[in-house]
């Protein structure tokens, strides 16, 4: 785990990530700029960061909706504006980037963080990105696949010699700079389903698992997927780290929050997916047995401890913000974080 | 409420000409619903590749989007080769996988032959269930002998088209109603 930074006996690691989506605010039917949404997410990192969090991610989708296009722009803006706080993408789509810009970009991120950046590749769930930056969407699976082997290449290698079939060849390449510890954690992003966490256990590569709703037991077999397939790729998967990342959001009480943020994720999905949440499957993400964080700090608490007992993962990433929820309510949120919900997390998890 | 008719062949006329007695039926008794009929024979509908029903273009786009719009749907559709035509599963395909949920849908069916009576039932409703479909269970089955030149010369069938009609959107209503009363419970 030292590899990627991560040190088990401290405890659980809790993070943020945001998809940078851009949506109205269903409540009041107004959006923000998308200059003001930006510099939200900026601000909404410092927050993280003061409160003592582990991680801050932003995501990169190019459609409608969404503001953080250039996410490693507004990744180096994080940067320089906060102490303390790990940073990484959320996802980076390789799929369609050269993978050698995406390195330089966020070996520079490393250096203005002072050592902070990691990347989070994936194969991006909608594809008109494939149009807008010129890539054919059949080479789907390939251009992933390619791409991210040559990324972890550079990773590893100060001195590349490669070639492939969707990018030049490179010949005693050196990709510069280098982070500040001469490597990054690299993750795979993974959906639910185990196909994709199979591919990343038996390359050997940390898993940054996203989620929606659902039984925690669900997401169990594509951790124990994943740890399977890294056993038979040769590599011990008590030194992966496993992350998990999906809906959180706390108030006094579960109904409440039920309340606060069935609007945002409802309305949101709507508008970037076509269809919206069910109601009857969003009133289950109070159970405790559900993935879910939704409920009281306290409840809250108790969920991520039962999902840190069935998953044994390092890190808990929360998604607060999607769908315009309002600033106020996510500054609410990440005082709730770090006056309750992680001091207790570590209490139970951190080993001493 | 809005219902979308489905004519889901580019061969042939009699699913067409079930499908516009259905609508005209529907246009006549239920004005205020906002119908639209879609016969695939007139769209240029390309195969599914996977994407988000968001992201097809062209005519594409304009069926799944509006078939995603809608409250009801009403499938027409021949049987091919003792099973569903090619382009109406196409349909299913370019969709995802809870599609249906919150809709309605019921179907009529025309057939060369009495033999194929069991086909929706098999093979149809098993697809509308797993999208998550509210179904209209008694599903209008029509025979070659039932058309004369374009136009349907059997009663029985024009009656039980109307019934058709009518139970889509009673069941939709209906639907409506129990949801709306059930999400309120959850007060939130």
């Amino acid at each position: 785990m030292d590899k990627y930074g991560i040190d088990p006996n401290k405890g659980l690691e809790f993070g943020i990530y945001t998809l940078g989506d851009h949506l109205p605010n269903p409540v009041t039917g107004e959006r923000n700029s998308a200059q003001q949404r930006v510099n939200e997410i900026i601000e909404y990192a410092k927050l993280a960061d003061q409160a003592g969090l582990d991680f801050f991610s932003v995501g990169e989708s190019h459609q409608d909706y969404f503001a953080t296009q250039a996410h490693t722009v507004v990744l180096s803006a994080i940067a320089q504006a906060t102490n303390n706080i790990k940073l990484g993408s959320s996802s980076t789509i390789i799929s369609t980037s050269d993978p050698v810009r995406v390195y330089e970009d966020f070996a520079t991120i490393d250096l203005i963080s002072g050592g902070r950046t990691e990347i989070i590749a994936g194969r991006a769930s909608r594809i008109g990105l494939f149009d807008l930056l010129g890539y054919n969407v059949r080479d789907y699976e390939a251009l992933f696949e390619e791409k991210f082997d040559l990324l972890r290449k550079i990773n590893e290698e100060e001195v590349v010699n490669w070639s492939g079939e969707y990018r030049a060849s490179l010949k005693n390449a050196e990709v510069l700079p280098r982070p500040k510890n001469g490597k990054l954690p690299i993750w795979r992003a993974v959906g639910g389903s185990p196909a994709s966490a199979i591919k990343a256990g038996y390359a050997g590569v940390p898993m940054f698992m996203a989620h929606l709703g659902g039984p925690v037991t669900v997401f169990k077999r594509t951790i124990d997927a994943y740890r399977e397939a890294a056993e038979r790729g040769g590599f011990n998967p008590d030194e992966l780290p496993v992350a998990t990342a999906g809906f959180f959001y706390a108030a006094e009480t579960s109904q409440q929050a039920l309340k606060d943020m069935y609007p945002h994720i409802n309305e949101g999905m709507k508008k970037t997916n076509g269809q919206g949440f069910p109601k009857q499957h969003f009133a289950q993400g109070i159970d405790p047995h559900n993935v879910m964080n939704i409920g009281s700090p306290q409840e809250i608490i108790e969920k991520i401890l039962y999902q840190h007992e069935v998953y044994g993962h390092q890190r808990y990433i929360a998604q607060i913000d999607f769908g315009g929820v309002p600033f106020e309510r996510l500054m609410k949120n990440i005082e709730l974080i770090g006056n309750e919900i992680l001091p207790a997390i570590k209490e139970y998890t951190a080993k001493n | 409420m809005k219902i979308v008719g489905l004519s889901g062949s580019n061969v042939g006329s009699k699913t067409r000409t079930a499908m516009d007695y259905t609508i005209k039926s529907l246009k006549e008794k239920y004005s205020e619903i906002d119908v639209t009929l879609i016969d695939l024979a007139e769209f240029d509908v390309q195969f599914s590749d996977g994407r988000n029903f968001m992201e097809y273009e062209g005519d594409t786009g304009y069926v799944t989007k509006t078939i995603m719009e809608a409250d009801a749907i009403i499938i027409g559709t021949p049987i091919f080769q003792a099973s569903l035509p090619a382009t109406l599963k196409n349909i299913f395909d370019l969709l995802p996988v809870n599609a249906f949920r919150d809709k309605v849908v019921s179907m009529l069916v025309t057939a060369g032959s009495a033999k194929h009576y069991l086909i929706p039932e098999q093979q149809l409703k098993p697809i509308l269930a797993y999208m998550k479909a509210q179904m209209v269970q008694t599903y209008v089955f029509i025979e070659e002998a039932d058309f004369y030149r374009k136009q349907i010369t059997n009663d029985d069938v024009l009656f039980r088209l109307d019934r058709l009609v009518e139970d889509t959107v009673v069941l939709t209503e209906t639907y409506q109603k129990v949801r709306e009363a059930k999400e309120a419970e959850y007060d939130f």
